[in-house]
């Protein structure tokens, strides 16, 4: 016999019950329908392009934060993404030149295997999950966004890293014709990160091509982009074409462009402040206009996971 | 050339009318009218449009000298008061909207940034500036203070400056927007300092001594 399950309720379709009432009763109180900013938007999946390729058997993961999850309008249209340009309007804007497909990533270092390999090659293994994950960016916003990904971990496994290998180092791709904000020199081109072995081989850290159920639009790092929920955004390196085994700690370009503001770990610390700003608060995106900013946690609340990775270590000195 | 007559029933009212765009755009975003969006993060937005425009109605207020000097003709300063109060009101909003939405009246938080963070210090005494050049700007207190008058008011010189200090020091990464602001500013002062320099020039020469 066949049975059918349900379709799955995707997140961005749950409007959560206190938002649901409190909606109606804001509304209410300020005697009109068209109250726009003055409630916020809780998730709303209708405004996914067609374009954008649905990915087949994603699972639900355990890692998944119960949080609402941003809409997908506010996902793909306010993000910092330097390549198409430096306002978070830019990436959405500019990036439709940008071509996903082919790609290849090239796999090099202190590994027992290399080479460079397609995409599908890269994927071919791994089976896709949703990660809802809080992301909090370095200029004190955050979201809470659907992935869809694997874990580095099993793929790092696959190239079997040699005992020298401590760190794993990632890049962007160069193509200053399909990348604008590639033709100025805000930043050394391409963009690199890093992180240690052991931030790399964790549960939390994934490698995602999706975002609600459908393939990365291309200004959110399509086809492959790092994501680290601990870690302050520019961690989450874009549309990767190598990642590299490394012996010493490799260098980002953000700690580079500014040492004295942006650090290797950029672990998500509300009681390290950016020289310009606090981080003891963040604004999260799609809140309602006169909410206070809610507090920022260690590690971006995922300190239960992750903080022992860190033990030992000066967290003031290496932000 | 326009009248006076001309200028009082037509001309002000447009320019108020174009310097108030951007406020109205931003409150019809704010209840969502007329399909006007703020974008995702729409306390951010309202706190960067406010400060641009106030430092664009900022030296918008100090072209006007200068274009009187370079025309000849009077009607510049007929708008440089509208302009220059239309400056400070963004400006007052920008800081209203760090108070209450972006700050959320936290004033643990904002005595923070008062007393810790360089560009809210330089920032917040640029408003100050204003606020003074604002209360003082009607023609009663014009006639109580003389020739202190145009002392007070030289004071939007360095307002000026602190308004781009302001922004050149919160910009993440590239400082290009600030720069361009920056030179127009230092630009209208050197057209002025030129200016002064003449006039003195001028003065000392006697009448019909010219080669």
């Amino acid at each position: 016999m066949l049975t059918r399950r349900p379709d799955a309720i995707r997140p961005s379709e749950i409007t959560p019950e206190s938002v649901f009432h409190g909606r109606r009763h804001l509304l209410a109180a300020a005697g009109f329908a068209g109250a726009g900013l003055l409630l916020g938007r809780g998730g709303r999946a209708e405004d996914i392009p067609k374009d954008l390729r649905r990915l087949a058997g994603v699972r639900k993961s355990p890692l998944s934060s119960t949080e609402a999850a941003n809409s997908f309008e506010d996902i793909s249209h306010y993000n910092n993404f330097y390549e198409f340009g430096l306002d978070k309007s830019d990436p959405a804007d500019y990036s439709a030149g940008f071509r996903p497909r082919p790609w290849t990533v090239t796999i090099d270092g202190e590994a027992a295997v290399k080479g460079r390999f397609t995409l599908e090659d890269i994927l071919k293994p791994h089976p896709l999950e949703e990660r809802i994950y809080r992301f909090r960016c370095v200029e004190a916003w955050s979201m809470v966004i659907p992935w869809v990904g694997f874990p580095l971990g099993d793929l790092i496994r696959r190239f079997r890293p040699t005992s020298q290998a401590k760190y794993v180092a990632f890049e962007t791709v160069l193509r200053p014709a399909e990348m604008p904000g590639q033709r100025s020199p805000v930043l050394d081109w391409p963009y690199v990160e890093g992180l240690s072995m052991a931030e790399a081989m964790h549960p939390l850290t994934i490698l995602a091509v999706g975002v609600y159920g459908v393939e990365l639009p291309n200004q959110n790092g399509a086809p492959l982009r790092l994501v680290v929920p601990w870690k302050y955004g520019f961690k989450g390196i874009k549309s990767i074409v190598r990642i590299s085994f490394t012996a010493r700690q490799p260098r980002t370009t953000w700690s580079t462009s500014a040492p004295d503001e942006y650090g290797f770990l950029a672990n998500v610390n509300p009681k390290v402040d950016h020289p310009r700003w606090s981080q003891a608060t963040e604004r999260r995106i799609g809140s309602p206009l006169f909410s206070p900013k809610q507090p920022t946690l260690p590690f971006n609340g995922y300190a239960a996971q992750v903080a022992s990775l860190y033990t030992g270590v000066d967290l003031v000195r290496n932000f | 050339m326009p009248t006076l007559r001309q200028l009082r029933l037509y001309w002000k009212p447009v320019v108020f009318l174009a310097a108030s765009l951007p406020l109205l755009r931003l409150a019809a975003g704010t209840v969502g009218l007329a399909g006007v969006r703020l974008g995702a993060n729409p306390v951010e937005t309202i706190q960067d449009s406010t400060g641009l425009w106030a430092l664009r109605l900022l030296l918008a207020t100090l072209c006007m000298t200068p274009l009187r000097q370079i025309s000849g003709k009077a009607w510049p300063l007929q708008f440089r008061r509208m302009l220059g109060l239309f400056a400070f009101s963004y400006a007052a909003l920008h800081f209203a909207n760090y108070l209450f939405l972006d700050r959320a009246l936290d004033f643990a938080e904002i005595t923070g940034d008062l007393t810790r963070r360089p560009y809210i210090i330089v920032g917040a005494t640029a408003l100050l500036s204003l606020a003074a050049l604002a209360a003082t700007s009607t023609a009663g207190w014009r006639r109580r203070l003389g020739q202190r008058w145009l002392t007070l008011h030289q004071l939007v010189y360095p307002a000026g400056l602190l308004v781009c200090w302001h922004f050149w020091w919160q910009v993440k990464k590239d400082v290009t927007e600030p720069l361009v602001y920056c030179l127009i500013l230092l630009a209208l002062l050197a057209w002025r300092a030129w200016w002064a320099r003449r006039a003195r020039r001028a003065a000392a020469l006697p009448a019909a001594g010219a080669a």
